[in-house]
């Protein structure tokens, strides 16, 4: 089961106060992350168990000093005559001791919980980056970026409190209401049953106002969820309130949702915020009976039970010992529950079904020879995309697609170098099936521009060097002078040393697109697969761009979305996609004498004078 | 956090402000209740139990009971007050930021992103909710306690108390010195968390680059750098911070033992009292709470400065361009001038100056009912142009003239309704197809939405929706197609019914012949309105009464069409370019549905 997610693609949103109940889901999910955690850290978790369990009877040991202190040294030293304080300090160089043992633990439990949980972080993140570079792209298209994103900081980071803090907390919590409750039985029997009695009614107004909170926190969820949707509608639609002069519309509108936001919040905060003070105060109220009940049984003249002041006194400091674990715990389990939120995506991304690749052919020499028969294809099942294709294609060719938008031309290309599967015919490349070869050798035999270009972190030479990582120098600058890049590359701050940041911000569209090109002239595959700029850009920088590419075509087999005249009236073959159809195929002349769709898209972008 | 910062956001409390101050004052009413039980349980212990007198165990007890629900009480109330003011306050906010970035111009927006934006409302706001709570409830409670329980000590026992005060104050050194190394290293933490971010975003975004190359392992090994750089820093200040832990426990048992060992000898001494012992007992571990939660609040306080800072930088924000004191009240005529306006986007770092369009002296002048076109490349500044017309910027230099008057003399909202801008970038609101051609006017009758449309040429197939003119358009108008969401932009516009019309590339997901077809509706249909066209294909615009070519921020040429071929070097050149071989193979939208 999915938590639902309110408050914008990561915020988990304010959770009811009190006990809460986990789902099956996210119990599965906290036992997995534990045993992902012990697979890696057994001994370290080991150990710090046993720290957390020493130091907590060290801490409760001071606790029941007091009672020592008063009872046997100071009621004997107090009735003696000549007082003599050596057991005194003895006992007190014990206690030292004991209680450097306990920050000795404790100090050691904290440092390897930090190993543990940034140790951690760390190996799931490079697990699911691994995973995630193996995914297919398909996967991508699915899921919005910034919620791929947001799995690596904010959803493993709610794990490092889960893990260094809640886990620690819990069990030292429980180890410290079995401990305090064994010595507080063997104190007096009567104080414990008045301290187990207010920790009861602790629970019980925690898990009653857990309960009445829920509903309000849901409503909270659904204006949380209305004002954020309502928020990002109006941001990103500003510039036109702005035209169209309705910004005291949009005022007015925002006004009536934040005010509903705000009573649901006040609703259900004003319950989650009274949590901590009637837990703390119920504290309080223990103590105070158990010095009024103790004091009683002390005086009674019955002395059914024998209780020393002493005892009194322990028991005052254990009660405490003994109820603030409880709301420490309901506090903890609130935060686990909230992070196995985080902890289920990260495993989701953990386990999405990486590409398959069950080739095993590898391609020594390709000739970049495409051949596609009888293709059938569609992203899903119900809804097929494209409807046998044929292409058939000699080495150095070069093939245009053109065809309206969703007439499939994308799809083609993106099944050549196998980022979608194609469910019915075959692919041949250098007549192998491209099902049988490797996907790093298919790839690598190809190199693609996408239209939208992606640069990477780094300078200018690694950018164009990501075609082929062991080309020199040289070879990169090269590339750049064949693709025309060179020119501008030089005017650059530090040439091709100028760092690129933010996915080549820096630049303008045409000079990333040529880098683009640049980085795949480098690769030097025998195919190339390229997505022309369609007219955004202006048309001298497209001029630039399109010598670039046509400069990288020359001599590859090239599989190319046409955009212009030139590219469309050079090709040696035409292919018009029209519904996932291939409707005409020929040369530019061939098909113009058909007269049929490729004529009319031909004369309807001619200019009429 | 700067004292600006501090104060914009206090005066958001607004309305709240009593419930703010109640909160502190009853949580402060609360810890002296609280702080008050255990002296009271030392006068229990000492003239009740020790003397064995019954009637003083009940007198104190009854005491200690009323302390203790009359700290329940106050505590509750302060839980509720506080959960007023607090979502008051983050309700005060929200609507702060809102109602600023209505007044932000088209510069101010620029300024930020739109995630940036809704971060900083929804996120940032929560964030500062809980730390406003916080602030109240414990932030008073913590020191309160910790100043309460110091003074009870020194009240029960002046000379023990001497152990407290010299214990705080090597506490303090301690924690001052981990703590304020420790946020050094947290701020480079937080550095590190941006370059992992990028390190991810590359893949995610490229991802197709990454398999193309087949550079998986490349980018696995790019991350891995990343990621244990993270891992390193963090454990070194997460150490750092863990130091905390034991030198406050150390102190704290260097109390416990030293108050043994000197109160047993008072005792003795008889100075001091069993019951008093006890009470400082408590006190240690009152002090050694407050502390804890201190050092928690300085987290906490770490993260939401942040918060606060970012929610500041849009309150703070000064909107460039406001309403004229004396404004005009009618736009008369639709004539444009501009008269030597310069302008540039004043980005600040050098790149984006250079590389975002400026303007430099143009100047020019169109008649009433004129129809313009307007080309150039990219970055030539024919959007800034059309910009300055309905004062979405203001220009550096010069003036820009609409109906005869500087346009800084208009009402903004007389202004922009006379100048109808479609913007390059557009957007549609989730609500019906009415609902969205009402912004342009909001009383505008169905008859007067379907002429609009009509002229658009988007009546015939709003008409074919299944609800027609009621059908629901989703949230950024995903299930139109770009051309229909372009012509329905264009309506909306129209429904304005002003004097100029722009159109910034308007028509580019439309193919030729609807595009024909619309400026043909526009000349017959608005004869008395100017309309100004900018467009990349030459055939949109070579029917206009004249052109207006731009390059690089200066008119280049500015007459007929043929003219220009005769006279304009650059005109002549992008219409070869685009006539000719090189032209433009743009293919009509399908338009229904995409790929996929």
């Amino acid at each position: 089961m999915r938590q639902p997610q309110f408050g914008g693609p990561r915020d988990n949103g304010p959770r009811a106060a009190g006990f809460q109940r986990a789902s099956k889901e996210q119990r599965r999910v906290m036992a997995r992350l534990f045993l992902f955690v012990m697979q890696n850290y057994r001994w370290s978790i080991l150990v710090v168990l046993a720290c957390i369990a020493l130091s907590s009877v060290t801490s409760l040991a001071s606790s029941l000093f007091t009672r020592t202190l008063i009872d046997d040294y100071i009621a004997p030293l107090v009735s003696s005559a000549q007082p003599d304080y050596a057991p005194l300090a003895m006992a007190l160089l014990r206690l030292g001791l004991v209680l450097m043992l306990g920050v000795v633990c404790g100090y050691t439990y904290n440092r390897l919980m930090i190993n543990v949980s940034q140790g951690t972080m760390l190996q799931l993140r490079k697990h699911i980056f691994r995973r995630m570079e193996q995914l297919p792209v398909s996967y991508f298209d699915q899921h919005s970026h910034g919620e791929l994103m947001s799995v690596y900081t904010n959803d493993v980071d709610s794990l490092r409190q889960m893990i260094s803090s809640a886990m620690a907390q819990v069990f030292s919590s429980l180890i410290t209401i079995v401990v305090t409750f064994t010595s507080m039985i063997v104190l007096s029997v009567p104080l414990t049953l008045v301290s187990v009695a207010i920790a009861a009614v602790m629970m019980f107004a925690t898990t009653k106002l857990g309960k009445w909170s829920r509903g309000y926190f849901r409503t909270q969820q659904e204006s949380l969820a209305q004002v954020n949707g309502f928020i990002e509608e109006m941001v990103t639609g500003q510039k036109v309130v702005k035209v169209f002069c309705h910004e005291k519309q949009a005022i007015a509108d925002f006004e009536v949702i934040n005010e509903r936001l705000r009573a649901s919040a006040y609703n259900a905060n004003r319950i989650s915020s009274i949590v901590m003070p009637v837990n703390g105060n119920l504290g309080n109220l223990g103590y105070v009976l158990i010095a009024v009940v103790g004091a009683a049984i002390a005086l009674s003249p019955q002395q059914l039970w024998s209780v020393s002041l002493g005892t009194i006194v322990a028991f005052l400091q254990l009660n405490k010992s003994f109820t603030q674990p409880i709301s420490h715990i309901s506090q903890q389990i609130n935060s686990v529950l909230n992070a196995s939120v985080g902890a289920e995506r990260v495993f989701r991304l953990a386990d999405a079904e990486p590409e398959c690749d069950e080739g095993t052919v590898l391609l020594t020499e390709p000739q970049g020879d495409v051949d596609f028969r009888h293709v059938d294809f569609g992203y899903v099942p119900e809804k097929q995309v494209l409807f046998d294709i044929n292409i058939n294609t000699n080495p150095g060719q070069k093939i245009a697609f053109v065809g309206g938008t969703g007439a499939g031309k994308t799809t083609i290309i993106n099944l050549i170098n196998r980022f979608y599967d194609i469910q019915k015919g075959e692919i041949l490349y250098d007549g192998i099936p491209i099902i049988h070869i490797s996907k790093r050798s298919l790839r690598q035999s190809m190199a693609i521009v996408l239209q939208e270009t992606h640069l990477f972190t780094g300078t200018v030479l690694d950018n164009i060097r990501y075609g082929r990582l062991e080309a020199t120098d040289e070879e990169c600058v090269k590339a750049a002078q064949l693709v025309g890049a060179h020119d501008f590359i030089r005017r650059l701050a530090d040439g091709y040393q100028t760092m690129l940041h933010g996915d080549g911000g820096n630049l303008s569209q045409g000079e990333r697109q040529l880098l683009a090109i640049a980085r795949a002239a480098v690769a030097n595959p025998p195919v190339l697969i390229l997505d022309e700029a369609t007219s955004s850009v202006d048309t001298r920088t497209e001029q630039m761009v399109q010598r670039g590419m046509d400069s990288v075509m020359q001599g590859r087999t090239t599989f190319v979305i046409a955009h212009r005249l030139s590219t469309v009236r050079n090709a040696d073959q035409i292919i018009v996609l029209d519904h996932g159809h291939i409707a005409e195929h020929g040369t530019h002349d061939e098909l113009l004498a058909l007269r049929g769709q490729y004529y009319q898209l031909y004369t309807a972008n001619q200019i009429q004078d | 956090m700067n004292k600006s910062v501090l104060g914009t956001l206090v005066r958001q409390i607004g309305t709240y402000r009593w419930a703010a101050v109640a909160t502190p004052v009853l949580t402060a009413l609360e810890t002296v209740a609280d702080v008050l039980i255990p002296y009271e349980t030392a006068l229990l212990i000492d003239r009740g139990l020790s003397v064995g007198s019954m009637p003083d165990v009940w007198k104190y007890g009854a005491l200690m009971l009323l302390l203790a629900f009359l700290s329940l009480l106050l505590g509750v109330t302060a839980g509720r007050v506080s959960a007023y003011a607090s979502t008051g306050f983050a309700a005060n906010l929200r609507s702060a930021i809102y109602d600023r970035i209505q007044t932000f111009s088209f510069a101010n927006i620029d300024r930020f992103t739109t995630s940036g934006l809704v971060t900083r409302m929804t996120t940032d706001v929560q964030s500062l909710q809980s730390a406003f709570q916080q602030i109240m409830r414990v932030t008073v409670r913590a020191p309160f306690r910790l100043l309460l329980s110091v003074m009870m000590c020194l009240v029960i026992n002046p000379h023990l108390s001497l152990i407290f005060v010299v214990a705080l104050l090597v506490l303090g050194l301690c924690l001052y010195l981990i703590i304020s190394r420790a946020a050094g290293l947290f701020r480079q933490v937080f550095a590190q968390y941006d370059a992992l971010n990028l390190r991810v975003q590359e893949n995610v975004q490229g991802i197709r680059v990454v398999k193309a190359f087949v550079r998986e392992e490349h980018e696995n090994s790019k991350f891995e750098t990343a990621a244990e750089g993270l891992y390193r820093l963090y454990t070194r200040a997460e150490r750092l911070m863990a130091l905390n832990h034991p030198v406050m426990n150390l102190v704290m048992y260097g109390c416990i033992i030293a108050l043994s060992w000197w109160g047993a000898h008072f005792v003795v001494g008889g100075t001091l009292t069993t019951g008093q012992l006890t009470s400082l007992f408590t006190y240690i571990m009152s002090i050694l709470q407050a502390l804890m939660m201190l050092s928690m609040i300085f987290v906490m306080l770490t993260q939401s400065a942040a918060s606060a800072q970012r929610v500041c930088e849009v309150l703070h924000e000064e909107p460039d361009i406001v309403n004229p004191k004396h404004p005009l009240m009618q736009v008369t005529d639709g004539s444009l001038e501009f008269r030597n306006v310069r302008f540039d986007y004043g980005g600040a770092d050098g790149w984006q100056k250079s590389r975002r369009s400026a303007l430099y002296n143009v100047s020019f002048s169109i008649r009433s009912g004129e129809t313009i076109g307007i080309v150039g490349g990219t970055g030539s500044g024919k959007s800034t142009l059309v910009n300055l017309v309905s004062r979405l910027y203001d220009p550096r230099g010069g003036e820009v003239l609409v109906g005869g008057h500087d346009v800084k003399e208009y009402d903004l909202e007389v202004l922009r309704n006379a100048v109808s801008v479609v913007l390059q970038h557009n957007t549609l609101f989730s609500g019906s197809v009415l609902d969205n051609l009402r912004w342009g006017r909001s009383d505008a009758s169905l008859e007067e939405c379907q002429w609009a449309c009509r002229l658009a040429q988007a009546d015939e197939f709003v008409s074919e929706m299944p609800e027609g003119y009621e059908t629901r358009i989703e949230q950024d108008g995903v299930n139109v197609s770009g051309g229909q969401k372009q012509r329905l932009c264009i309506a909306r516009a129209l429904l304005k019914r002003p004097r100029i019309l722009v159109l910034d590339d308007s028509t580019s997901a439309c193919d030729t012949a609807t595009d024909a077809r619309i400026q043909r509706a526009f000349r017959e249909e608005l004869p008395g309105v100017t309309k100004i066209i900018i467009a990349q294909r030459i055939s949109s615009v070579c029917l206009c009464d004249r052109i207006l070519v731009m390059d690089n921020g200066v008119v280049s040429g500015f007459d007929t069409h043929e003219e220009l071929l005769r006279t304009n070097d650059l005109y002549r050149e992008i219409c070869a370019l685009q006539n000719a071989d090189k032209g433009d193979f743009d293919v009509p939208q399908t338009e229904k549905g995409g790929e996929g």
